[in-house]
């Protein structure tokens, strides 16, 4: 009887507790909660580490700057490890455990298609930080009413990429690609688009992103008569496809995508780096741009405060599509959000809500509090307009020909 | 295919095919003296390329003093990685030992990518990068250093296991380990100088191909199975043939992207070596089969 007694005391007890340890904390010091997704090891690290250091900066400047409308913010970020496999797991938590308003990431293509669905079904905005475009392309299943993305899509890089090879009259290519996610969406959009641009691929060749040497892809390309070779993949690939050209003696111009706008990328392929040409968002040349560019102000403090926390140099376009994506959340909250993050966090009706508001906001709001000559919302990849069939919202003018001279990035005309 | 096509793809897989076989070594080395299969051998190679690129720009070694110091680390690694977690579990069963070999190497990956980042690096050349021309092909000297350096290993090893004391017990308890220990033979201590031995190959794999191909904390983990092809090759005994069998590896891939005809292109390398791979287990397989009816 008395084993009874002491057990009601202690149930009694913890039924008291347990509720406490949920209201603990002081009501305005309650976050708003983000959820993000990003592959922080793994072979898209390179990619995932930027796009996490950015939001950790960002999450530190706002809260410091007064949070939003009073209330900090705090971003839930998991590691995928570069696996697709993950990402279901991890945005069910994120959806259903953390209750968050909004997911950003995750970092690859193949990631971010992996939680499409579970997003979509979930009814909870998707900011993609990935490029791919099938991530925002509507299916017969799943219309992508809630997935974002805020990259320039492969098929502008492309597009931007036969622009120029047309204006230097170039028509033969020779184009080789890594066999992972991001060289393959390249391969597909470069072969897709050449004849409305009228170049020839006279050949297609692969390797994977760990091969030592391409010297006999390269071999076979300067034997097809090639006038240009185009390379899409992300370090180290396109380095040593540079380096073993020189070794090779090949004179013809080497094209890369945007999967090189990376320091490293010179570091890796030394004097071999020099001469290359690639499309990219304005961030690695965004001393050359006009002041009256909507973009230069966010661009030079983005990456000044990115290399001043984090190293020289090592402010990159991908960490910028998570600032970007962490960006349009943000104002979303801040524009279109009058709850508490308390009364969301504890009423799962309201979270909803608030979801929803965040998702009708960022596809028929956020243009509207741009730069007002231009209209849309400037981020480091391009200026927004985003829109219920524009998911994305960029077009190919935010990209800008870069060529490598003398180991630095300069800006073709 | 243009002569100069042929001779470059024989050059360039004959250098992949130097490391895959030293990588090779290192699995046949571990797995006749223990049983076990070393599956962090690969994240041995990424040890020597990391420390050696590390090494020379934070520490400002020059080249051979961290080229030394890298391997030197590297084998002290193996050694604790046997003294740690293989010896303090001697007693489980060999499968439990190779798990323990792949926890290994993942944590190894782990510390390696949290202290040198994500991004990719390369470490100089040995000897400048001007190309020099082969019948035709052009080549970077650091490929003729692979080469040289695959061979004198190789030659080294064959004279250590033939006609040292040491490379004879570790040969005695690789062909018995009861009958080993009845001579005075300590197979706990033939097992050390093993994982030290094989770590140190790694790492010296790993110093003379980072230059050429860059290095970064995961790559550990394709080479490793690229070696783990070669050692097969080799039944994991023979020393020579999984060096053949590395080499004949890294001039398969390069051949079949080379012919660029048919299904022989580079979208079906890796799908190449695999079938190649298969082909000679079978016959291995057929004719060991055929000696053990014979014996």
């Amino acid at each position: 009887m008395r084993t009874w007694l002491y057990l009601l005391l202690v149930a009694v007890l913890l039924a008291a507790v347990i509720p406490m340890t949920g209201c603990g904390g002081n009501e305005a010091n309650e976050p708003y909660k983000v959820g993000a997704i990003f592959a922080t090891t793994g072979f898209n690290a390179p990619l995932g580490e930027p796009e996490q250091q950015t939001v950790n900066m960002m999450v530190e400047q706002i809260n410091a700057n007064g949070g939003i409308n009073g209330h900090p913010i705090e971003v839930i970020a998991y590691n995928n490890e570069s696996v697709a496999a993950n990402c279901a797991t991890l945005a069910d938590k994120l959806i259903n455990d953390d209750k968050v308003v909004a997911i950003i990431g995750p970092t690859g293509t193949g990631d971010s298609n992996a939680i499409v669905d579970t997003c979509d079904n979930a009814e909870i905005p998707l900011i993609s930080c990935a490029a791919g475009i099938s991530i925002i392309t509507p299916t017969a299943t799943n219309d992508k009413h809630w997935i974002f993305s805020t990259p320039q899509t492969t098929v502008m890089v492309v597009q931007r990429l036969y622009d120029y090879l047309n204006t230097q009259n170039i028509s033969t290519v020779g184009i080789i690609t890594d066999t992972a996610g991001f060289g393959a969406d390249g391969k597909a959009n470069l072969s897709a688009q050449a004849s409305t641009y009228g170049i020839t691929i006279t050949s297609a060749q692969t390797y994977n992103t760990d091969d030592p040497g391409m010297e006999t892809q390269l071999g076979i390309i300067r034997d097809s008569g090639a006038e240009a070779v185009i390379c899409w993949g992300t370090n180290p690939g396109p380095a040593i496809v540079a380096r073993n050209m020189v070794t090779l003696g090949m004179t013809i111009p080497l094209f890369c995508s945007h999967g090189i706008a990376f320091q490293s990328f010179i570091d890796l392929a030394g004097s071999a780096a020099n001469g290359v040409i690639f499309p990219a968002g304005k961030l690695p040349i965004a001393d050359n741009l006009t002041d009256a560019d909507p973009q230069k102000t966010l661009l030079l403090k983005y990456r000044d405060d990115f290399n001043a926390k984090y190293g020289n140099g090592k402010a990159n376009t991908f960490g910028g599509h998570a600032y970007d994506a962490l960006s349009i959340v943000v104002k979303a909250l801040e524009n279109a959000v009058q709850e508490s993050p308390k009364t969301i966090n504890s009423n799962d009706d309201t979270l909803k809500a608030v979801r929803a508001k965040i998702r009708d906001y960022i596809e028929g709001n956020i243009n509207s509090i741009g730069f007002p000559a231009t209209g849309g919302f400037p981020g480091t990849g391009g200026v927004f307009n985003m829109s219920a069939d524009n998911h994305n919202g960029l077009s190919k003018d935010c990209l800008v020909m870069v060529q490598i001279v003398n180991k630095k990035w300069t800006r073709l005309q | 295919m243009t002569t100069d096509l042929f001779v470059q793809s024989l050059t360039s897989g004959l250098t992949q095919g130097c490391i895959y076989a030293l990588i090779g070594l290192g699995f046949t080395i571990i797995f006749s003296v223990t049983g076990i299969i070393n599956f962090a051998q690969g994240d041995f190679v990424m040890l020597g390329g990391m420390l050696s690129f590390f090494l020379a720009k934070s520490a400002g070694l020059s080249l051979l003093p961290a080229l030394l110091l890298s391997i030197l680390i590297a084998t002290l690694i193996g050694a604790v990685l046997y003294l740690l977690a293989i010896r303090t579990a001697r007693r489980a069963s060999v499968v439990s030992l190779i798990i323990i070999t792949i926890g290994a190497a993942i944590f190894i990956r782990g510390i390696a990518g949290r202290i040198w980042g994500a991004n990719p690096v390369a470490p100089p050349f040995f000897t400048g990068d001007s190309p020099l021309s082969i019948l035709g092909a052009s080549i970077q000297p650091q490929a003729l250093w692979i080469i040289g350096t695959t061979l004198v290993a190789t030659i080294v090893l064959h004279l250590f296991f033939s006609y040292t004391m040491m490379g004879k017990a570790l040969k005695a308890c690789a062909m018995n380990r009861t009958a080993a220990t009845f001579v005075g033979i300590n197979p706990r201590m033939m097992a050390l100088i093993a994982f030290a031995m094989a770590a140190a190959l790694g790492a010296l794999g790993g110093v003379i191909i980072a230059p050429l191909s860059t290095t970064s904390y995961n790559v550990g983990a394709m080479l490793g199975l690229k070696g783990f092809v070669a050692a097969s090759v080799g039944g994991f005994r023979s020393q020579i043939v999984t060096v053949i069998g590395g080499i004949m590896l890294g001039l398969v891939e390069s051949l079949a992207v080379a012919l660029n005809w048919g299904p022989f292109t580079s979208a079906y390398k890796e799908a190449i070596a695999l079938v190649v791979l298969l082909l000679i287990l079978l016959i291995r397989s057929r004719k060991l089969s055929e000696e053990e009816r014979a014996g």
